[in-house]
């Protein structure tokens, strides 16, 4: 019942607050509450596996290779918690009116559905039961872009809309052959069957629509485009929560497919990765650095991020994976930060284009604070969290020979700079280009301004203190790629 | 039989592509939809079409003897139609308001979310 929390909790809180929509002040308390509880349930869980080992729950009491099946172990908990985390923190923020969203009465559930989504695929052990988070992912997705309303909303839905969809239905066609040709659908299932000697030559075709599949809901070069398309028309809160988490969901399952059950793949798979995943790193940081908007600069460095993940699982050990988890976890919590700041910095000068916006170090010193603190984070400046991350990659690449990926993530952490100074002197340094047009007061950021601080001293302590959470992940990605080893 | 299916899955794979290439608003979520089609099809053959038995056994051994039809795609199957129907009935509304907010229904002229960049080095201003 614990395994199933993080499914069940959001999805019962989105039922209650859909029959809440008349009373706006108790559906938000209620939606609160609910992720609040989300979170309760996470950390149990965590500690459960912790302490205990992987949990699974079979349902329906069928056998295994046939029953539905979910498991948490190290790995997939601390997804849950960073899921629940985020969550929280969106909500809190969406109290206040940094950026009010709309406020349509359905964005609470769609929220909610989201983070069910979310927790669902994170802990399936179904490859079919995977398609149908997929599917409930886009679909909220498609729903929290629509609420909004606007002719750029509705076409940018339908750009995320034709390009997921493809995407989707490409793991479904790869899902059905190889249902077809090993008759399993369940991840240990599968990753016994596939090391068959009669499927060595076909099980790699399905592995790589898989791959493709996955590279597109990630976001990866060259299928990144519905992302930039689409993401800078939601409204801040939303977008931190969208654009922290369903790519590296994404990411997620490609890095527990490759790692645990389709581990025997050709090289060529893995020299293929690791080159979309420089280009995806370069692609992306170039995109950011042409733009002024600032959610346009923040979607482009998504994109960006997402090369390093895939670098990760390009480089196919236990420690390179340790590295991609640790640097996901940062990456998550830097890039909602920066979002949210970015909410707050609209709010409080009038624009999120930054050749229209300044003047904020002088008017509001916190606010540039919290902002060097993600923003360093995402370059990865010691003793940054991100530091952590992107170290362990490169020496990881580096301990491989793979010195071509690790100097060209190094030299993507240059330009990533260089977006991070321009938001920093256009937003925060420059004055404001009509005089004093900063907003007096900005009644209600109070919350907005503690989740930012929360997620802020997140990155710090990670950042200062790295040990536990690399041990963590070291632990939690110990059984990755070791199927194959003699 | 075998052969059938994998010729009509190619011809409404290769319509599919053909509409959703289309410049024409409709004609992509019409595209779209049929992929999905198509791809349902590939989840139904992933069951094999060698049997035509039900198969309702009376114990494990039967399963053995008997060659019966796989029943589990048929509820895969079943999943995946519910699914793209309610995303075919999302992507109609959809394309309709696109279609009556925008005023035509070439996809080349939607550039609402993202302004044509015309010039190379400072990028168009977004609204609000």
């Amino acid at each position: 019942m614990l395994v199933l929390s993080p499914l069940l909790v959001p999805l019962f809180t989105a039922v209650v607050t859909v029959l809440l929509q008349r009373h706006q002040r108790a559906q938000q308390g209620f939606s609160i509450a609910g992720a609040a509880a989300l979170l309760l349930c996470a950390l149990w869980l965590m500690q459960e596996v912790s302490s205990g080992g992987r949990i699974q729950v079979a349902l329906g009491n069928w056998p295994l290779p046939f029953a539905i099946e979910f498991v948490a172990d190290r790995l997939s908990a601390l997804m849950v918690v960073i899921t629940a985390v985020l969550g929280l923190g969106v909500l809190v923020y969406q109290t206040s009116i940094a950026e009010p969203a709309g406020e349509s009465a359905l964005l609470h559930p769609l929220l909610h559905g989201l983070l069910a989504a979310a927790g669902g695929a994170v802990l399936t052990a179904d490859l079919f039961n995977l398609y149908v988070w997929f599917e409930l992912m886009l679909i909220t997705v498609l729903g929290l872009l629509v609420v909004q309303d606007g002719f750029r909303h509705l076409d940018a839905a339908f750009k995320y809309f034709a390009l997921n969809l493809l995407g989707t239905l490409l793991f479904l066609a790869a899902v059905a052959m190889l249902y077809g040709t090993t008759g399993q659908l369940n991840f240990s299932g599968l990753a016994d069957a596939v090391e068959h000697p009669e499927l060595k030559a076909v099980i790699p075709v399905y592995v790589a629509m898989l791959i493709s599949a996955f590279l597109l809901k990630a976001a990866a070069f060259p299928l990144f485009f519905w992302l930039p398309a689409s993401y800078h028309t939601l409204p801040a809160p939303v977008l931190a929560l969208i654009g922290g988490l369903i790519t590296k969901v994404g990411v997620y399952v490609l890095l527990r497919l490759m790692g645990e059950v389709f581990v025997d793949q050709p090289a060529m798979f893995y020299e293929a990765l690791g080159w979309i995943a420089v280009a995806t790193m370069i692609s992306g940081v170039l995109g950011a650095a042409y733009h002024w908007d600032l959610r346009r600069i923040l979607a482009f460095h998504i994109v960006s991020q997402i090369g390093y993940l895939l670098l990760a699982i390009a480089l196919a050990t236990p420690a390179s994976g340790s590295a991609g988890v640790f640097f996901m976890v940062h990456n998550i919590l830097a890039k909602a930060a920066l979002f949210l700041i970015a909410g707050i910095m609209w709010r409080t000068a009038g624009h999120y284009d930054l050749r229209r916006i300044g003047g904020l170090y002088p008017a509001r010193p916190l606010l540039a604070v919290l902002f060097l603190i993600a923003g360093f984070s995402l370059v990865g400046i010691p003793p940054s969290s991100g530091f952590w991350g992107k170290f362990l990659l490169v020496q990881e690449s580096f301990v491989q020979g793979r010195y071509a990926w690790g100097g060209l993530a190094l030299a993507v952490g240059v330009l990533t700079l260089y977006s991070m100074v321009k938001i920093w002197l256009e937003g925060f340094w420059k004055p404001h280009p009509q005089g004093a047009a900063l907003t007096a007061t900005t009644p209600r950021l109070t919350p907005a301004y503690a989740v930012v601080l929360v997620l802020a001293l997140l990155l710090l302590v990670t950042g200062l203190y790295p040990e536990p959470l690399i041990q963590y992940t070291q632990a939690a990605t110990a059984m990755l790629w070791q199927r194959s080893a003699p | 039989m075998t052969l059938l299916v994998l010729l009509s899955i190619s011809i409404v794979v290769a319509t599919a592509v053909y509409l959703s290439l289309s410049r024409d608003l409709f004609r992509v979520v019409i595209g779209l939809t049929m992929l999905g089609a198509a791809i349902n099809l590939v989840v139904f053959a992933a069951g094999r079409f060698a049997s035509l038995t039900p198969p309702l056994l009376a114990s494990a051994e039967d399963a053995q003897a008997a060659a019966v039809a796989n029943p589990l795609v048929q509820a895969l199957v079943l999943t995946a139609i519910v699914i793209s129907f309610a995303l075919l009935c999302f992507a109609l509304v959809l394309g309709a308001r696109l279609r009556a907010e925008a005023g035509n229904d070439d996809m080349r002229q939607m550039h609402a979310a993202e302004p044509v960049a015309w010039d190379t080095v400072k990028p168009p201003e977004l609204e609000d």
